[in-house]
């Protein structure tokens, strides 16, 4: 029998905000253990918290750019459970009333683009960090109570791979949206992936098996080519799955039990009786709105679309969004923006990383790259002479003509100045002008090498081959 | 008004409490007592009451997302049963 599989991932990403969510402690990874704590992110009795206007501003901004509705009345939970890392035995979190919900992402997969709906997103409060000794363990509270967005799928990934492209889309947002850093080195982003199989055709799920906690997307991706056949192989053999919660093993590479069904946290939800319920107004949502910007798949295509760019170079330009804000500002006044783009990506950035310049600190505006594609369209210029007129712009700020002008690297089309360079080669080559004649067309390039080398690269090599050709065939 | 039966057990390993079984039936007479009286609230015509998350006729309370000082390490350790390196000792997690 053939199975499918069914996949949800509810991902965690702590947002960038200066302070904590319910405090004023710095939101900052790294410090002294317990340095950036207070009574209300370590729990202590009787403080009360407040919320962080910047969270719930990026919580909104997500909702925006993951296409869900905001709601106009969201409110905050307490979800109960014993652990050493929540101080207050509760995290808060929304629970039926989340801020944002019902939306989608799309992502390049498999060649065309794949959506995968969005239940919610819900904000919430992280909790502290654990170390663990041999007959103990210590907790870091620094984390806790650093704003974090839960981020839901509809279970309607299919594979591992689409699990993996989902979570660098979702992340890609996120870090275009100014939402979050991301960086997973620094636990910014964790997932719990929900996995299921049945069998091919069935609309009812088979059991929903829980990976808990995976801090890295190739982490996940192995989790699920190590889950999805180990489910398939239980069912195909007559077994049955129940519900339970499972970990990721990276050095094993397999998932072990967690926790069963039986013993489920029954986290006994009930309304935050310390924060008031927030009812944005049409005013405050639109100041959020303003802050939304074109999302990295919407770009490529755009730039694929507007000025005919392959992918790659599209790509690049969405990896990089201020090259790609110079290339656009460039792009708009040439006929060639592919010439454009390839000086942008070939030369200018590996001239600004060898140079460790920045391209705020750039000496030359956009329309000078524009000149210059212009000059060697025109003939006026040698591709090889552009670089050093590249070179000369890059370093002074020049504009190309005048640096052209002044340097005397007008390529040479005169074909009478070129014809004596020709003559002269032919001259001082017999052995070449005989290969040539023998029928070695090849050799009529040593001959405008040759050119080239007494013009000092000025002369128009195009020009120059057809001169040679004509004097040699006489 | 009757009392309802709760799972007293139950409700004690969820608090992390220990009972005896004279407290367990002390206690558990007692919520019953307690949900009973919520239950007053099946007489009464309520479909016509908004739900409320709150009690106080509120909503936006934020602050602005800025720094304020945090305690001093020593200060933040200081109630710990027990510490070590900048950190809470807790017995070893497990999971």
């Amino acid at each position: 029998m053939e199975y499918e599989v069914v996949i949800g991932i509810e991902t965690h990403v702590q947002l960038k905000t200066q302070s904590k969510m319910w405090c004023g402690c710095a939101n900052a990874f790294g410090a002294e253990p317990n340095t950036q704590v207070c009574p209300v992110c370590l729990g202590l009795p009787g403080v009360l918290p407040v919320a962080n206007e910047e969270a719930l501003r990026l919580t909104t901004l997500t909702g925006l750019l993951l296409n869900c509705t905001i709601a106009r009345y969201a409110k905050f939970d307490r979800k109960n459970y014993f652990y050493p890392d929540a101080p207050k035995n509760y995290q808060i979190t929304q629970y039926d009333k989340p801020s944002t919900f019902k939306g989608f992402l799309d992502f390049e997969f498999q060649g065309g683009i794949a959506r995968v709906n969005i239940t919610r997103a819900h904000l919430e409060e992280d909790v502290g960090k654990n170390f663990h000794f041999d007959r103990s363990s210590g907790v870091d509270f620094n984390r806790a109570g650093v704003p974090l967005l839960e981020i839901v799928s509809e279970p309607e990934i299919t594979s591992a791979d689409m699990a993996h492209e989902y979570l660098n889309a979702l992340k890609e947002v996120l870090t275009y949206g100014g939402i979050s850093d991301c960086d997973m080195e620094k636990g910014m982003v964790r997932c719990d992936v929900n996995v299921s199989v049945r069998p091919k055709g069935q609309t009812a799920l088979g059991a929903k098996i829980e990976i808990k906690n995976m801090n890295s997307f190739s982490g996940a991706r192995r989790a699920l080519e190590y889950e999805i056949p180990r489910q398939i192989e239980v069912v195909s053999k007559g077994g049955k799955l129940s519900q339970e919660t499972r970990r990721w093993n990276d050095e094993a590479g397999i998932t072990e039990t967690m926790r069963s069904k039986e013993q489920a946290h029954d986290y006994r939800y009930f309304p935050e009786p310390d924060l008031m319920p927030f009812a944005p107004d049409d005013d405050w949502i639109a100041s959020v709105q303003r802050r939304v910007v074109e999302l990295p798949l919407a770009r490529k295509q755009r730039f694929m679309r507007d000025f005919d760019l392959p992918a790659a170079d599209a790509q690049a330009f969405v990896w990089d969004v201020p090259l790609g804000n110079y290339f656009e500002r460039a792009a708009q006044q040439t006929k060639s923006p592919k010439t454009v783009a390839n000086w942008v990506i070939n030369n200018l950035r590996a001239r600004l990383t060898e140079t460790q310049t920045t391209l705020e600190n750039l000496k030359f505006p956009p329309e000078s790259l524009v000149d210059l594609t212009g000059l060697i369209e025109s003939g006026k210029i040698s591709t090889k002479i552009a670089q050093d007129v590249f070179i000369e712009m890059f370093n002074s700020g020049e504009p190309p003509s005048a640096i052209v002008e002044k340097s005397g690297l007008s390529q040479v089309s005169d074909v009478d100045a070129l014809g004596k360079f020709c003559d002269e080669a032919i001259a001082s080559n017999p052995k070449s002008v005989g290969d040539y004649r023998a029928g070695k067309v090849a050799a009529l390039n040593a001959l405008k090498g040759q050119v080239m080398k007494l013009t000092k690269g000025k002369a128009n090599p195009n020009l120059v081959g057809e001169i040679l050709e004509n004097k040699l065939k006489n | 008004m009757a009392a309802v039966e709760i799972d007293v057990k139950y409700v004690a390993h969820l608090a992390r409490v220990t009972l005896t079984s004279e407290e367990s039936q002390r206690l558990g007479a007692q919520l019953g007592n307690i949900l009973g009286f919520i239950e007053k609230l099946n007489e009464v015509d309520v479909s016509q009451v908004e739900p409320t998350a709150h009690a106080v006729p509120l909503v936006n309370v934020t602050r602005p997302d800025e720094i304020r000082p945090s305690l001093p390490q020593g200060d933040a350790l200081r109630n710990a049963p027990a510490k070590a390196n900048g950190l809470f000792m807790v017995p070893k997690i497990v999971e």
